[in-house]
């Protein structure tokens, strides 16, 4: 609590996007209680309504109200990018971490092979083959961005595991009899999570991006589940008739990616600046 | 330099070989019948057993990927169910229209990201820098399927001055090229920025500076020439992404591009076409990330050394 206060003190843009997220999240979790209407529910004589009283943001093609499906978007896009985060970091950590610690054959394996081809053609692009061919669905998406997602994480901890293995706490904890599994678990884990950390949030941005994306392009969640990216899809066809079908969800994907893009960019800044150069070239390589 | 490039190419193996077998992959052993999507529920037993025939999947996996990559080697990635053509001479036919797209959005992210990120250089801790920095945050937050959609309402539905989709003269490609250019551009700006900064505090600038340059020489000159090797590796990379970008902006602006193509295909669940679609796009990176490889090698002889 200490620690979030200091950062939130010391850091401007820190702050705008923990609001940032905190709405989101807000947003996400009581979106059954402060949405207007269920997101699902037709009303045709409604349909293509303009943003006014009855419905703030008006109403889509089917008469759906476009503030609850944006509420309910933002459950999804949370859902997702959680569900991705927390996959691919556990998959990225556990390869990377045990080729940096055991090194040789194991390392040379997945660094160069694994890793390396991994990382050398854009995710998104794997991750829109993986979901057309697994079909849509929200568990799909799940899947599709984990695969494609790890990667990165994995080259993170590989790195920072074969610096800390080096360190005399990593020594003494083998003198005195720990095992592989123990030194892995409980000494460096803890030691090289900071930084994994922090990409972290950056990659939540990534992965609501990237949900959005595949979503607008018809391979993502299932209708009529609110996604942000297929409401920007549906939208397209109504750009000279209600303009406000794509104002709106165009608006809460970006607040999100700014919201986590803001957090960890100030986060990196407040907890190691020389991380700087090596995640942005780490995000320019995927 | 021979030696250098060989290794870069032998690097670029692996990279080929596992999008290669994904894709492959992909079509044949992931959950779900790609024969029962194509056809679409309610197909008959018969109908399924006669497309998986056809298609060479009722053979035993490693038999179907021995043939794969055999085909592959001539050239052949199948035939479109959709086009009822050769896979490879369709993804051809809309290749340039991709190229094009892809070319004049990088020269978009040039324009605006180098500029932009040596006045921020230049004037590191001032106003016009935080400034620079938001629009960076903005433009890095903007997914482009979002932005295409806005661009067009303002500028073809609004103020009616461009065209809202399709292919055609030099005002088709302004709003799909800012599109598919401008996240890349913020990052371009922030990239250059942290160059020039880093050359700016070397010695040799100091030493210029000592000499009595002017500022603009000292900029343009010295620092930015130096800077120039990093960001000729980004706009390399940024290429490769913009091909993979290309998809959606594609989609939007009903491009008649490879991106396009690949919705089509799954829209069409066309998987032949759909696999030649994404191989060529992953080529193209990797190809595009090789050449810029041999490039730094050119311009930096410590690459080559290392």
């Amino acid at each position: 609590m200490n620690a979030l206060r200091d950062f939130l003190r010391h850091s401007g843009p820190g702050r705008w996007g923990f609001a940032l997220t905190a709405l989101l999240v807000i947003a996400a979790v009581c979106a059954s209680w402060i949405a207007p209407a269920n997101p699902a529910a037709q009303n045709l004589p409604m349909r293509l309504a303009s943003p006014g009283p009855g419905h703030w943001m008006g109403t889509d093609e089917l008469g759906r109200d476009i503030l609850s499906r944006v509420l309910y978007g933002a459950r999804v896009s949370m859902l997702v990018s959680i569900c991705v985060v927390l996959g691919a970091g556990i998959v990225g950590l556990t390869i990377g971490g045990l080729a940096g610690y055991f090194g040789r054959w194991l390392d040379r394996v997945v660094n160069t092979v694994l890793i390396n081809a991994f990382l050398s053609f854009p995710g998104i692009l794997l991750a829109i083959a993986f979901a057309a061919f697994l079909g849509p669905g929200i568990e799909k998406v799940i899947l599709a961005l984990v695969l494609t997602g790890w990667a990165g994480y994995a080259r993170l901890a590989r790195a920072q595991v074969l610096q800390a293995k080096e360190m005399e706490y990593v020594l003494a904890a083998r003198s005195l009899g720990a095992s592989d599994a123990r030194i892995l678990i409980r000494h460096l884990l803890p030691n090289i999570l900071q930084p994994v950390l922090v990409q972290a949030t950056i990659a939540m941005a990534g992965a609501i991006l990237a949900e959005s994306t595949l979503s607008f392009l018809g391979v993502g969640v299932l209708a009529p589940m609110p996604s942000w990216g297929a409401m920007l899809n549906d939208a397209r066809a109504h750009l000279f008739d209600a303009p406000h079908l794509v104002i709106f969800p165009a608006l809460a994907v970006m607040a999100a990616v700014l919201a986590f893009n803001l957090l960890g960019d100030a986060l990196r800044d407040w907890m190691d600046p020389r991380m700087r150069s090596y995640l942005v070239t780490l995000q320019l390589t995927r | 330099m021979l030696r250098y490039l060989s290794l870069r190419l032998l690097f670029a193996l692996p990279a080929l070989w596992l999008i290669l077998t994904m894709v492959f992959l992909l079509a044949h052993i992931v959950p779900g019948d790609p024969v029962a999507q194509m056809l679409g529920e309610g197909a008959r037993a018969e109908d399924l057993q006669q497309l998986r025939h056809v298609l060479g999947l009722d053979l035993p996996l490693p038999v179907q990927y021995g043939k794969y990559l055999a085909g592959l080697v001539r050239g052949n990635l199948g035939e479109s169910f959709r086009f009822q053509q050769p896979v490879l001479r369709v993804v051809a036919s809309h290749y340039p229209a991709t190229l094009e797209l892809a070319i004049v959005a990088l020269l978009v992210c040039a324009t605006i990201g180098i500029p932009a990120g040596m006045w921020a250089a230049e004037r590191r801790g001032r106003a016009a820098d935080r400034a620079i920095g938001v629009f960076t945050l903005f433009g890095l937050s903007v997914p482009n399927f979002a932005l295409g959609p806005v661009l067009i309402l303002i500028f073809s539905v609004i103020l009616g001055w461009l065209p809202v989709s399709g292919r055609g003269g030099p005002s088709h490609l302004i709003l799909p090229a800012i599109t598919l250019g401008a996240a890349l551009a913020a990052i371009m700006t922030r990239m250059v920025r942290t160059s020039v900064i880093e050359e700016l505090s070397s010695d040799y600038v100091r030493t210029a500076r000592a000499k009595g340059l002017s500022n603009g020489a000292v900029l343009f000159r010295h620092a930015f020439r130096n800077a120039l090797i990093p960001i000729l590796t980004i706009l390399g990379l940024q290429l490769g992404t913009l091909l993979a970008g290309t998809i959606v902006t594609e989609t939007i602006f009903s491009w008649p591009g490879v991106g396009r193509l690949a919705v089509q295909a799954i829209q069409a669940r066309d998987y032949p076409l759909l696999q030649g679609c994404i191989l060529m796009i992953a080529f193209s990176y990797v190809l595009v990330n090789l050449f810029t490889d041999m490039v730094y090698a050119l311009v930096d002889p410590r690459v080559r050394f290392e």
